[in-house]
């Protein structure tokens, strides 16, 4: 489920707008290092949740109000700018809040764990898939059924026309990458708890993100829910049951759906 | 012929220099030079054929490892490693390359990506193979019938100009070759090339694994060079500062790409020596060069003739 926040967030801003954006683990692990520094600070994880999404959203606004915004549908650009970003937010984090591997509080009513017939289930995760469930109808919602997701989707299709009906399209692109950002962000603070922040998780947390995108289809919502869940499932039980082939788990069965279908199960062209 | 008379004489140069240079300059120069053709190989593919790989370290690592395995545990000859070595970059090029070709813009790039970070999971993971992240330490040498040993610094700098003018001279022919001439075709339209009768999809996986091969030679030559080779050589971190070293020199240009290698293995020296922030600095000149620099130093330099002509 935290997979799907994050690829959701990665899908939403390259389906829509075609910007491919390295630096969406660094969004995880800067939202988490900003959380944990608003739970020393404040003690609560609201606040942090808060502190850290809204943080992370003005980091994703600035990136491609003064960045991206120059280099529209040109991928290379986009990776190597985007991946220098990366660099800079990773080291920078290192120098900020060191190497160490961290874990956030969980928030105190999640500490206990919840008990379904002889199944026990650590509240905290239920809380996490709720989430997961509760943005996913959300985004579906925003792009579907609201007139803003009508005129996202109008902006992609055909950005000329869309502006010349009057929809400001600029703002919108800029929306719509906070909008990935915060997800990212949100993924850090939720993922914190039980996933951690250290250096080398924005990595992670970027190629796991590629893989599900890639799995699912870019820009699809629904690509993003089934790919999470999958890439989700085969590196759990990959990691239990070949230890030393972890990533080869999630890489190997990509690489069998990428050569049956080239942009994934959902991916629409 | 102009550029063939400054190539010659650049060549004189670099056969020249090690009688000024410190063994740690020279070494740093090695090293330039080697990275030169690991550029050169990506160039190939991103300058030419217009296919911007990000997972490019693959065939450098796997040479590499290749050369450290057979070197540590079977034996260590140059005539058996050294060819093993380019095999498997070959081998793992084409292999991806059905792959990834499928794709084009982003999906090319998060393909070739991903490819690569199994090779790279593989190597962290597979501890009793690869050492882990611990990686290959004391590669030996090669020892070849040559009346100096490739273990002193200059001997070796020789070994790797060799190959490095050989690459040069090689992938020089080839994008003059009406191959060559069909990749850059390619780049600008591949349905104009379609169109013409050309088999697109065949020159590309032609390209893709000369790539391979080349970022293999490189790879060789690197294990050689730092007697290790780790996880690290896989990554994407590693690919992704092979793509800048090209994008700084110059897409599509022979010898740019190796210019921006050698600047950036230069400011690496130079940086890490006086802070500790190198990556952060190194993050900084991405964004630099790609918003003021796109068309790379060779480009800047062309620019401003053009100007002056103007």
């Amino acid at each position: 489920m935290l997979l799907f926040l994050l690829a959701a967030g990665l899908s939403l801003i390259y389906g829509l707008m075609r910007m491919l954006n390295l630096a969406h683990g660094s969004y995880y692990i800067l939202g988490g290092y900003v959380g944990l520094a608003a739970i020393r600070l404040t003690g609560s994880f609201v606040l942090a949740a808060l502190a850290a999404t809204v943080a992370v959203t003005l980091v994703g606004i600035v990136m491609e109000r003064f960045f991206l915004r120059r280099f529209p549908e040109q991928e290379l650009p986009q990776a190597l700018l985007t991946f220098g970003f990366l660099l800079i937010f990773a080291d920078f984090s290192l120098w900020l809040w060191g190497g160490t591997p961290q874990t956030l509080p969980k928030p105190e009513i999640f500490e206990r764990s919840i008990r379904l017939g002889t199944i026990v289930f650590p509240s905290y995760r239920l809380f996490v898939i709720a989430v997961g469930l509760v943005v996913g109808l959300g985004l579906w919602w925003l792009q579907e059924g609201t007139r803003l997701g009508a005129m996202i989707r109008a902006g992609v299709d055909d950005a000329e026309m869309a502006r010349g009906t009057g929809v400001n399209v600029g703002f919108l692109s800029t929306a719509v990458f906070a909008l990935g950002a915060f997800l990212a962000g949100l993924g850090g603070i939720i993922g914190g708890p039980f996933v951690g922040v250290y250096p080398g998780a924005d990595f992670e947390i970027l190629e796991m993100a590629l893989v599900v995108v890639i799995i699912g289809g870019l820009g699809s919502l629904k690509g993003a829910f089934v790919g999470g869940l999958l890439v989700g499932l085969l590196d759990n039980f990959g990691k239990a049951l070949f230890p030393e082939l972890a990533l080869f788990t999630v890489f190997a069965p990509m690489a069998i759906i990428l050569a049956i279908r080239p942009t994934g199960l959902f991916g629409a062209r | 012929m102009k550029t063939r008379a400054a190539g010659g004489a650049a060549l004189l140069v670099l056969i020249a220099l090690p009688a000024f240079l410190s063994s740690y300059q020279l070494s740093l120069l090695t090293k330039m030079l080697i990275f030169g053709i690991f550029a050169m190989s990506l160039d190939l593919l991103l300058g030419y054929t217009g296919l911007p790989s990000l997972g490019h370290a693959a065939y450098f690592g796997v040479a590499a490892y290749t050369v450290g395995l057979l070197a540590l545990r079977v034996t260590n000859n140059f005539w058996l490693d050294f060819p093993a070595g380019l095999l498997m970059a070959t081998g793992v090029s084409a292999l991806f390359g059905l792959f990834a070709l499928r794709a084009r813009g982003s999906y090319f790039l998060m393909i070739t990506l991903a490819l690569g970070q199994v090779l790279w999971g593989i190597a962290f993971g597979w501890r009793s193979l690869t050492g882990g992240d611990d990686g290959l330490p004391s590669v030996p040498r090669p020892q070849l019938p040559l009346p100096w040993a490739l273990t002193d610094g200059v001997p070796f700098y020789y070994f790797v100009l060799a190959f490095f003018a050989v690459a040069v001279l090689v992938l020089s022919v080839i994008v003059r070759s009406p191959f060559g001439r069909a990749l850059v075709g390619i780049r600008e339209s591949e349905r104009r090339m379609e169109v013409l009768g050309y088999d697109v999809w065949r020159y590309k996986y032609v390209a893709f694994i000369l790539a391979g091969l080349f970022a293999g030679v490189a790879g060789n030559l690197f294990v050689y060079f730092n007697g290790f080779v780790s996880p690290s050589y896989l990554n994407i971190v590693f690919s992704a500062s092979a793509l800048l070293m090209v994008i700084l020199g110059g897409a599509g240009t022979l010898l740019g790409p190796a210019l921006g290698a050698a600047v950036i293995v230069f400011l690496e020296n130079l940086i890490s020596a006086y802070m500790e922030r190198w990556v952060l600095v190194l993050g900084v000149i991405y964004v630099l060069v790609t918003l003021f620099a796109p068309h790379g130093l060779v480009g800047l330099v062309r620019a401003r003739l053009g100007a002056e002509r103007a």
